[in-house]
């Protein structure tokens, strides 16, 4: 049983009177709890798949379901729905409110929820504990590094517990040590909360965490290669 | 409300161009809130005017005299039962700008006139007995100190006295209310007798005479009688209601309305641009955290209604901001225009417009940022 399954998933765009193929016939699963690492080059359709995974963009033709659910049937408002309670989002460039404190930004998507506001403070809380930074809940993103911006967001995109995790580029504007500290907790909510994690990556050690690699060329998925996580 | 902090954040992401738009729409609002104060106290002067009364003045001139020995004629034209009548005095305390509201009347005629004006029969009656006798009404008397038992001395902008002196003294024997028309209670009353002798030019005069009617329903042919009664002879008249009056006096200045109506339009059109060009600039720099709401699962139209609740704020916080200052303003033009003031319509309808700027405003932008596309919006980043 997949939590993900693509059938077909074919994508372009039209630039002027051209017409660009994104993605040709891709068919993928992805079990529960798996954490799977996207490479590939430049412009070969990794992070447009990611976008059609996490309900964020719609395919040409094909069908996209995740957890049961045909995302690329639903209207505009149901799929926004759809990714408040299904998919938490962590990007190359964090994405953080630039003008609210990390607290504030980890709230966000808890403002969708009937929560009301010592639940939410209290989600929020245990989300920052989790990802080591409690005693950074007042400070805005200016106030903080790239990894702890990166675990800010780490901690929205888990605050709503989501299905699924989808990272694109993770790493991507971080040192060598931060980008290993942040991959060590990725496996770590892959391993221990058993997270299904869908990750785009060009960095080989990044990858080298994730359970199953696929590649992608030219808008196909050429090869796929199980691993066992790193260390 | 738990959307509060977010919006509160996105309105001073930039908090230059939010206090530079704050003080601009601050601004129009607190011009709004004077002229249309000054506006609505000329208003207010016509919509407390009463339909019993009748004025009789010059049809050439507001200004030129008439006989006074008018009045018996006025008094027997069907439908009159009773008249009285005024002379502009000019008067100014001390200095020419503090501008004083004084008449010479028949005070007893005048006061039987106007029973908004509340004054004793005693009081009334040591005004008539005494030559140089004067009272004034409650706010002049706040306003100067004045009180009963002073010598005041009041020098006339028009009025020369047999002596050479435009110095005319009064005793203050009484002070009085008004229930009506709150210019009155700003304003000097003395004796017409005092006035006459002792005056160099026109003596036996008036400058309007005030006629009241038993039936407001009869006031256009009662007026048509009065002026038919002067036709053809040297001083023809034009009898108006109280309320016509009064709008003819006004109109000496110019249609305030129009006048008000168009620097305000003026003044809002121009801030329309101003205010959308910083509303649209704004949206355009947060494209990339509008996908991110989106991407997190707020709704097209939650981010309309987060943006249009942000425009919403800054206009009618500035707006209220604004009319609070034109309020304490007010305090300083009192000497010019007496009943200026902020009524609760004048209020409403800043809010009202402060809300159509705010709409207006950002419909524009906020609908560029509802059709926005999500993975177009990240790319931006």
């Amino acid at each position: 049983m997949s939590v993900v399954s693509l059938r077909n998933v074919v994508k372009h765009y039209t630039r002027g009177k051209e017409r660009v193929e994104v993605l040709h016939s891709i068919n993928l699963d992805i079990a529960p709890g798996e954490f799977l690492a996207l490479m590939g080059p430049s412009g070969s359709g990794k992070t447009t798949l990611l976008n059609l995974i996490g309900g964020l963009d719609r395919p040409s033709a094909g069908e996209v379901t995740v957890g049961g659910e045909r995302v690329d049937a639903l209207s505009g408002g149901q799929l926004s729905k759809w990714r408040a309670r299904h998919v938490g989002f962590i990007f190359q460039f964090y994405n953080l409110m630039p003008m609210l404190s990390a607290e504030r930004n980890v709230e966000l998507p808890l403002l969708l929820t009937p929560l009301n506001s010592a639940q939410r403070m209290s989600n929020v809380a245990a989300a920052l504990e989790l990802v080591g930074l409690a005693d950074r809940a007042k400070h805005k993103p200016g106030e903080l590094s790239g990894g702890q911006q990166q675990r800010v967001a780490i901690a929205r995109a888990l605050i709503s517990d989501p299905t699924l995790l989808v990272c694109d580029e993770p790493t991507g504007d971080l040192d060598r040590e931060t980008a290993e500290e942040i991959m060590g907790l990725l496996q770590m909510l892959n391993k221990q909360q058993g997270k299904t994690i869908i990750m785009v990556t060009h960095d080989p050690k990044a990858a080298a965490y994730a359970s199953r690699q696929v590649h992608m060329d030219k808008g196909r998925l050429v090869e796929g290669e199980a691993r066992t996580a790193a260390a | 409300m738990k959307y509060l902090p977010l919006i509160w954040a996105g309105l001073w992401r930039k908090r230059t161009r939010t206090v530079f738009t704050l003080l601009s729409v601050m601004t129009a609002f607190l011009l709004f809130g004077m002229l249309q104060g000054v506006n609505s106290a000329f208003t207010q002067s016509v919509r407390s005017a009463n339909i019993n009364r009748l004025y009789v003045a010059s049809k050439f001139s507001m200004i030129e005299p008439l006989p006074l020995a008018m009045l018996q004629r006025i008094e027997q034209v069907p439908g009159v039962t009773g008249a009285t009548y005024g002379v502009w005095f000019g008067g100014y305390y001390r200095e020419r700008k503090n501008f004083l509201l004084s008449y010479p009347v028949d005070v007893r005629r005048y006061f039987d006139m106007f029973p908004e004006m509340q004054i004793s029969k005693e009081t009334l009656e040591t005004l008539a007995t005494t030559r140089t006798g004067a009272v004034i009404g409650v706010e002049l008397a706040k306003k100067y100190d004045w009180k009963v038992g002073d010598e005041i001395t009041i020098p006339s902008g028009i009025w020369t006295k047999a002596d050479g002196s435009r110095e005319w003294t009064f005793d203050i024997v009484g002070i009085f209310n008004d229930t009506g028309d709150s210019s009155r209670s700003n304003s000097l009353f003395f004796n017409y007798a005092y006035f006459d002798e002792a005056r160099t030019i026109t003596p036996g005069t008036v400058a309007w005479f005030i006629v009241r009617i038993a039936d407001p329903a009869q006031s256009v042919k009662i007026a048509e009688a009065i002026d038919a009664t002067f036709a053809n002879s040297p001083q023809e008249t034009q009898t108006q209601n109280e309320k016509e009056y009064a709008q003819a006096y006004f109109k000496q200045f110019g249609d305030i309305n129009l006048i008000v109506s168009a620097i305000i339009g003026a003044v809002f059109f121009a801030l329309l641009f101003l205010t959308g060009n910083a509303m649209m600039q704004s949206v355009r720099e947060r494209i990339p955290e509008i996908a991110i709401m989106k991407t997190l699962g707020l709704s097209d139209l939650g981010v309309v209604g987060l943006l249009t609740a942000e425009a919403l704020i800054l206009c009618l916080g500035a707006a209220a901001i604004g009319m609070t200052l034109a309020y304490f303003m007010f305090g300083l033009i009192k000497s010019m225009v007496y009943a200026a003031g902020m009524p609760g319509d004048v209020i409403l309808m800043g809010f009202g417009c402060a809300t159509i700027l705010a709409i207006v405003t950002i419909l524009p932008p906020a609908w560029r940022a509802k059709q926005l596309s999500i993975v177009d919006g990240l790319r931006k980043r």
